[in-house]
């Protein structure tokens, strides 16, 4: 810990409170005591993240082998995989994708680019935007059960309900980083635009989005890593089932990788605990990939203007 | 002194399409109609009309099946009552139960999440270099976005042993809200870090000048200057926590237990709101059963308090709101 | 092929110009009469700006020579790019700003129901102070004009390199066509800028300090420019260069701001136009004489 103290003196030591006495040693002290906190709250986040991915794969590795993903799920822990909720993960976050991105951007364009700023309209689809983005993700589920059972479809374990609570869940994460990543394109690159004799919504197609196709992505891989690690709406469309076929289409039935490994740490078995640890590895390095993704991406075109 | 570079001729081949004073050439009418562009816009409007589509559908989702149930069982005894036991032969509908089990785990989550997380965000915006500053927000972000399944199973399969049991010797069964809670602020951190740094960055640099001229040190300017001026922000950021804390539902469903019961002790097992609908989602429940309408009137009540601590968000943000 | 030679062009100055007097109260003069402008592209009459209640140019009364090169001088603050930005529409994109009196294109209004803002745009061009190519290569910063206006085009690569020979940056670029736009220096961009506006073949071209934030052997260069491209462009330059505009303009519209007493709002009034000579050689007003030689301003 020595090297703590002593990088913490040294910021206190950039403190030039130059009263002596008592007082100065006690200001200094609660400096120090004050920075100490400060690394102490870093660290809380930094070694919990560090502990649980060790403690995760310390758990999981003996299980991470080829039966993990050629598997299917099964009462007996040797035979048991994750390979229908792998395929499924995929074809719901497809169809999550399908739906939210174009909605998402199209919402966006609209309220950035041609939403009269002063009708009453577009204020409240502003300020609902933003009560969307807080309202529990559960929620979202309930949402799409009850759409499901208007509609009159009968079975609600399908991918493209699952996908439409999980896009519903992302939208207005998706409206709000593309309204930022639009805005963040200078004005004056439309007006070069404009004053070719484009019309604005060549102006939008040609120049704005493509100059902000870097922070859409960003924003939206983010938000599909959150899609593809959220397990809570999911579980009121029956996700957590027994599936021993693989997912082949959007009305097909589903379980997903966050899904598969709830229903495994329910099991009081260690042994599925372990198979719960080792799909928990392997959707981490996929979120993880994602999310280096994302920032490569954000730090690679950050304002190139 | 102007010297004439006029070229005699006109000669750029851009400009001899149509012969000069052709009328066509300077017609500022509409060339071409732009239908399609029209159809595009309303297209676009509509997306964005979405949302209201979307609030109202959740809005009478929600409401239909609530009013169902509250039509068998009276709002008091839902409100008010201490017993929840809706599969029971006497069924008995008190949501206190839930409610205490859900304050539990958002207090503990805010108990560790707030402290830490301003810590976390006064280190970020006024302390730390923008390299180690580089190095550390990209980690808050991975941390942010580990799935709460994962989440959970490391406090059951982590925390209560190693920590909770070994570690601070702490009697406490397989599932607590101590643990639920502990790990749930754990992964609010990040949020509250983040939104605050951002509120903290937006301080003008001269109101820290001003402070350090006046010989204040780094603490007190973090302290009395830049907290204070950036406190809207950060207030916003703690209530954006506490509405994620409530809805949060894998952490509590795998961690916080299932018995629900009324929770008066950190170190035991309770079934949130949430946990209670994740639960009862696994049954297969007919629409329209009380057993339906009841996962209904938990959701509303949820939806209900984050909205509550949303528009209290929007309150205290408008009123310290700050302007520099 | 121009219509009109050069030496008739520039014949006639407006004598009435002369005998109107600044008034810094509000009640400032209105200008009636269109000066003696052969031949105007553009001509404004009586034409005010509105940003919501605030006015920001006042009663300009004002016509743009075809194949001349006009330049607008004055203050900062004086309406200028205001002004300009009347002139083919830009100032629609404001959403408070609103025009009173009229701007005629060879005698259509162009604030007519029936004029439409993207054909004016077509017709007539801007660069801007910053240069702001897209974020795209050289070529399809050439291109893109052509592309969206749907301009029927025999060999976009021979209109490419037309464009920008026009605008004497061929040499220095067709090996890297595509390449980024970001990747040329300031003045290149800005040239790029010139060569992308004049790709959609238009009437006239505006400039809003094209050379503020260039070095002064860019700004050499796009002078020469400007006096090159006047064999086939009517050119407007917002100039704060004052030696600028006695380097290209023919003629030259000095503008100043006419202070509101009660409301303290700055609007725009035009002091003085006339020959670029007359201007810098012998103005009528005496404001003008007092800014051309640095009193004031």
């Amino acid at each position: 810990m020595t090297s703590t103290v002593a990088a913490a003196r040294k910021g206190a030591s950039r403190t030039l409170t130059s009263t002596g006495g008592v007082r100065s040693m006690w200001g200094k002290l609660r400096s120090l005591g004050f920075l100490v906190f400060l690394w102490i709250s870093l660290l809380v986040a930094l070694i919990t993240l560090v502990v649980l991915i060790l403690d995760t794969i310390r758990t999981g590795a003996t299980r991470l082998d080829t039966r993990l993903f050629t598997e299917y799920p099964s009462s007996r822990p040797a035979e048991a995989g994750a390979r229908p909720a792998i395929i499924g993960s995929a074809w719901v976050i497809g169809a999550t994708a399908a739906l939210a991105i174009p909605l998402g951007v199209a919402a966006a364009v609209h309220l950035e680019e041609f939403a009269n700023r002063h009708s009453k309209v577009n204020r409240y689809v502003e300020v609902l935007v933003q009560n969307l983005a807080a309202i529990p993700s559960i929620i979202y589920g309930m949402l799409a059960l009850s759409t499901l059972a208007l509609m009159g479809v009968s079975n609600k374990n399908i991918v493209i309900g699952g996908a439409l609570a999980l896009a519903l869940l992302i939208l207005p994460v998706i409206i709000i980083s593309t309204r930022e990543a639009l805005r963040a394109v200078p004005r004056e690159m439309r007006q070069g635009s404009l004053a070719l004799g484009a019309t604005d919504v060549q102006t939008v197609w040609r120049t704005t989005l493509p100059a902000a196709i870097p922070g859409i992505a960003t924003g939206t891989i983010l938000a599909l890593s959150r899609a593809l690690g959220e397990a809570a709406p999911l579980l009121l469309l029956g996700g957590l089932v027994f599936i021993s076929f693989d997912p082949n289409g959007l009305l097909s039935g589903f379980t997903t990788m966050p899904i598969q490994i709830f229903g495994w740490t329910g099991n009081p078995q260690a042994e599925f605990h372990e198979l719960a640890a080792a799909a928990s590895i392997v959707l981490l390095v996929i979120l993880l990939a994602m999310n280096g993704l994302a920032i490569a991406i954000r730090n690679r075109y950050q304002r190139r203007w | 002194m102007m010297t004439d570079t006029r070229t005699p001729a006109a000669g750029s081949p851009l400009r001899s399409s149509l012969p000069p004073g052709d009328p066509r050439a300077r017609s500022i009418t509409r060339g071409k109609p732009h239908h399609g562009e029209r159809v595009v816009k309303v297209a676009l409007r509509l997306s964005a009309w979405l949302s209201i589509v979307i609030t109202l559908g959740i809005a009478i989702s929600l409401l239909v099946p609530a009013l169902e149930f509250f039509a068998e069982v009276p709002v008091t005894e839902f409100l008010f009552g201490t017993r929840w036991a809706p599969t029971f032969a006497d069924a008995t509908f008190g949501v206190l139960p839930l409610v205490t089990a859900t304050a539990w785990t958002t207090l503990i989550a805010l108990a560790v999440a707030v402290p830490f997380g301003l810590g976390a965000a006064i280190y970020l915006a006024e302390y730390a270099r923008p390299r180690v500053r580089k190095i550390i927000k990209p980690v808050l972000e991975v941390l942010a976005g580990i799935p709460t399944v994962v989440f959970g199973f490391f406090a059951i399969n982590f925390v209560t042993p190693n920590v909770l049991q070994s570690l601070l010797g702490l009697n406490v069964s397989t599932f607590s809200v101590l643990a639920a809670g502990m790990v749930m602020g754990v992964m609010i951190i990040p949020t509250i870090a983040s939104l605050s740094e951002d509120a903290m960055t937006a301080v003008p640099q001269a109101m820290r000048q001003g402070s350090a001229a006046l010989a204040a040190n780094r603490m007190q300017t973090s302290l009395r200057v830049v907290f204070p001026a950036a406190l809207s922000g950060i207030i916003a950021a703690i209530v954006l926590g506490i509405s994620r804390a409530i809805g949060e539902t894998m952490i509590v469903a795998i961690a916080a237990g299932s018995r629900a019961q009324m929770v008066t002790d950190p170190t035991m097992e309770g079934s949130t709101m949430t946990g209670f609908i994740a639960r009862a989602a696994l049954g297969d429940s007919r629409v329209g059963s009380l057993e339906y309408n009841t996962l209904f009137a938990v959701g509303l009540l949820l939806f209900v308090l984050t909205m509550i601590v949303n528009m209290i968000s929007v309150q205290i943000v408008r009123r310290f709101r700050q302007e520099y | 092929m121009t219509t009109h030679p050069h030496a008739a062009a520039i014949s006639v100055p407006s004598p009435a110009r002369s005998a109107t007097p600044l008034s810094t109260r509000p009640e400032i003069r209105t200008h009636t009469e269109v000066p003696d402008v052969p031949d105007p592209v553009i001509e404004c009459e009586d034409l005010s700006v509105y940003y919501g209640d605030f006015k920001a140019v006042t009663d300009v009364s004002l016509a743009f020579g075809h194949n001349e090169i006009t330049a607008l001088i004055g203050p900062s603050g004086c309406g200028k790019s205001t002004l300009l930005r009347c002139l083919n529409r830009m100032n629609d994109l404001v959403d408070s700003a609103r025009v009173e009196g009229s701007v005629r294109y060879w005698g259509q209004d162009m604030y007519a129901p029936d004029a439409d803002a993207i054909e004016v745009r077509r017709r007539i061009g801007m660069v801007y102070q910053k240069p702001n190519p897209f974020p795209k290569s050289i070529y399809d910063n050439i291109a893109y004009g052509p592309r969206v206006t749907g301009m029927k085009v025999d060999s976009m690569d021979d209109h490419v390199e037309q464009a920008l020979r026009d605008a004497a940056l061929w040499d220095e670029v067709k090996d890297k066509l595509k390449q980024n736009a970001y990747g040329l220096s300031g003045g290149q961009q800005q040239r790029l800028c010139i060569a992308r506006t004049i790709a959609v073949s238009p009437d006239v071209i505006l400039m809003d300090e094209p050379c503020s934030a260039l070095d002064p052997v860019a700004t050499l260069r796009i002078e020469e420019l400007m006096l090159q491209l006047r064999a086939d462009y009517t050119i407007v330059i917002v100039t704060h260069n004052m030696q600028q505009a006695a380097r290209v303009a023919d003629r030259t519209a000095f503008f100043t701001a006419g202070v509101n007493e009660i409301t303290g709002d700055r609007t725009g009034v035009l002091v003085e136009y006339d020959k670029t000579s007359r201007i810098f050689g012998n103005p009528a007003n005496s404001r003008t004489e007092d800014y051309i030689s640095g009193r004031f301003g």
